[in-house]
């Protein structure tokens, strides 16, 4: 089964903490106060990473969602 | 179905009273009970109630469904503005509530708060904790509201304000702060300025701060300038001058920031942090996995302020399960600036509507056996609070989630990594008697609540 990182940007607050636990897979544009998803299917290694980042988005505004193949 | 077949306001069902001939429908059971009143309309009325508060309808939603409109709704359909008349005298004009949605957000965009921020504001939290219990000697008692509410005065004031600032401070500033949590009585909703006590002492209370700020401030003005790395807030705002080189500023503008910057901080976190010491010394065999864990976690000697920043699994679950349960704000509030349909119903501009944590937060359907104290919840593979993101809502949900949350969950941390890593507490009064006092808006412990601590044996 796959999996992929949603983000909701209508939520985002700017933190940036996403960032900081996989800098893989988020940036963020200073210009539109907003993290952009880089990689909505990042390699299954940096899915404790993508875990950390919903876990400890403080807008709750990442998830993970699971594929069906 | 279209707009036009949805249901009126007066289709909502309205909750019983308590009060049947209160002019002001339920100010007065929102005056001392509200959790019951906000209860009721959820089980008298389902995800949609309302009930009548001065004059004015309040829609009281909750459930997923109902939660998500009413947190995924921009402040041009569902304002803060008007939603909060007992923090205008608390703030003063112009201050936060009492401007425009876009100058808000701008205001809200506070850097202070951003997540490279952090690190700076752990060390200075980890210092704070240690001079609180600096004078603690090995074993005495301490009350919960006025512990917690001191230590949150210097951690809120240092972090957001400046260190300068807060070396200004000492208890007195805290006293005078919680007469103004105090003068937050639901009165304001009819005359935010009536002849009651705790208005009178909110007032006198905001006089004596803006006092002591202007004290400050011509200190400063007769030092003269400090070199910039020790610069804080106030030395900058002092420092703005208006086109005619008059100060921008005034006292009383730079006191009703600093209320409100730290405003929304501060209760909440002493709040937290008291309940979670409680709800520990309740369930022991929870003490004890955190009190392992911590130990666990320090015993290479590690910094708190590095710790603080990172996972402490089971310590984030208890704190986690305390804000389940006690939510420090227990009603969100809006006012409709247009129609806006919820299920069945359109929901009509000028009516008030509402979401309540504290109502939410203990939905059975979400939250299995709602009003045990259970931290294994939020671990793998429950996480009750990522799966039900619209009604775990301690710290509200969408567009207005607390942007101060990781700063309060750091904290929190922080708190219990110290106090817990060199002391053991124990109630000194029955379990039962430690509750909230919720005759203000703001909710706070009710006194006394004592708890004993005693340095542990290492």
């Amino acid at each position: 089964m796959g999996w992929r990182v949603v983000a909701d940007l209508d939520l985002c607050q700017g933190h940036q903490m996403c960032q900081g636990e996989a800098p893989d897979v988020f940036d963020f544009d200073e210009g539109a106060d907003r993290v952009v998803l880089l990689e909505e299917h990042p390699d299954d290694s940096l899915r404790p990473q993508v875990e950390s980042a919903v876990k400890y988005c403080p807008a709750m505004a990442l998830a993970i969602a699971t594929e069906e193949e | 179905m279209t707009e036009t077949q949805l249901k009126t306001l007066a289709d909502v069902p309205e909750v019983s009273r308590v009060y049947p001939d209160d002019p002001y429908g339920s100010l007065q059971e929102m005056r001392e009970d509200p959790i019951a009143l906000f209860n009721r309309v959820r089980a008298e009325c389902g995800d949609v109630g309302r009930f009548h508060l001065a004059g004015r309808d309040v829609v009281l939603v909750s459930g997923e469904e109902a939660n998500e409109i009413f947190f995924r709704a921009p402040d041009e359909v569902l304002d803060q503005a008007e939603a909060y008349p007992f923090m205008t005298p608390i703030f003063g004009k112009g201050v936060v509530f009492d401007t425009t949605p876009e100058k808000r957000r701008e205001a809200l965009k506070n850097q202070a708060l951003r997540g490279d921020m952090m690190r700076g504001h752990a060390t200075t939290i980890e210092n704070e904790i240690n001079r609180m219990v600096a004078d603690w000697g090995d074993e005495g008692e301490i009350d919960l509201l006025d512990w917690f509410a001191e230590l949150t005065i210097y951690t809120t004031s240092s972090c957001l304000i400046g260190k300068r600032f807060r070396e200004e401070l000492d208890g007195s500033f805290a006293h005078l702060y919680h007469d103004l949590e105090r003068g937050t009585d639901a009165w304001a909703y009819v005359d935010a300025y009536k002849d009651i006590e705790s208005f009178h002492k909110r007032d006198a209370a905001r006089i004596a701060l803006v006092e002591l700020v202007q004290g400050i401030m011509n200190r400063r003005a007769a030092e003269g300038p400090v070199a910039r790395e020790d610069r804080d807030l106030l030395d900058v705002l002092m420092s703005l001058k208006a086109e005619d080189g008059t100060d921008h500023f005034t006292a009383d503008e730079i006191t009703g920031m600093f209320i409100s910057m730290m405003f929304a901080g501060h209760h909440t976190s002493s709040g937290t942090a008291a309940w979670a010491l409680i709800e520990l010394m309740r369930h022991q065999e929870v003490m004890k996995d955190v009190v392992a864990e911590l130990d666990d976690l320090y015993a290479d000697g590690s910094e708190v302020s590095f710790q603080a920043l990172r996972s402490i699994p089971r310590l984030e679950a208890a704190l986690k399960e305390t804000l389940r349960l006690h939510p420090p704000l227990i009603i969100l509030l809006r006012i409709a600036k247009e129609d806006v349909p919820f299920g069945e119903y359109l929901i009509p501009e000028g009516a008030m509507v509402a979401a309540s944590p504290r109502v939410s937060n203990r939905i059975a359907e979400d939250f299995p056996e709602p009003d045990a104290f259970d931290p294994s919840r939020y671990l793998d593979p429950r996480q009750e609070d990522l799966t039900n993101r619209w009604t775990w809502i301690p710290f509200g949900a969408g567009r207005h989630r607390c942007v101060g949350n990781a700063f309060a969950m750091m904290q929190l941390k922080a708190i219990f990594s110290v106090i817990l890593r060199d002391y053991e507490f124990e109630m000194v009064q029955p379990s039962e008697s430690y509750t909230d006092d919720c005759s203000k808006m703001v909710i706070q412990l009710a006194q006394p609540c004592r708890v004993r601590y005693r340095r542990r044996d290492t």
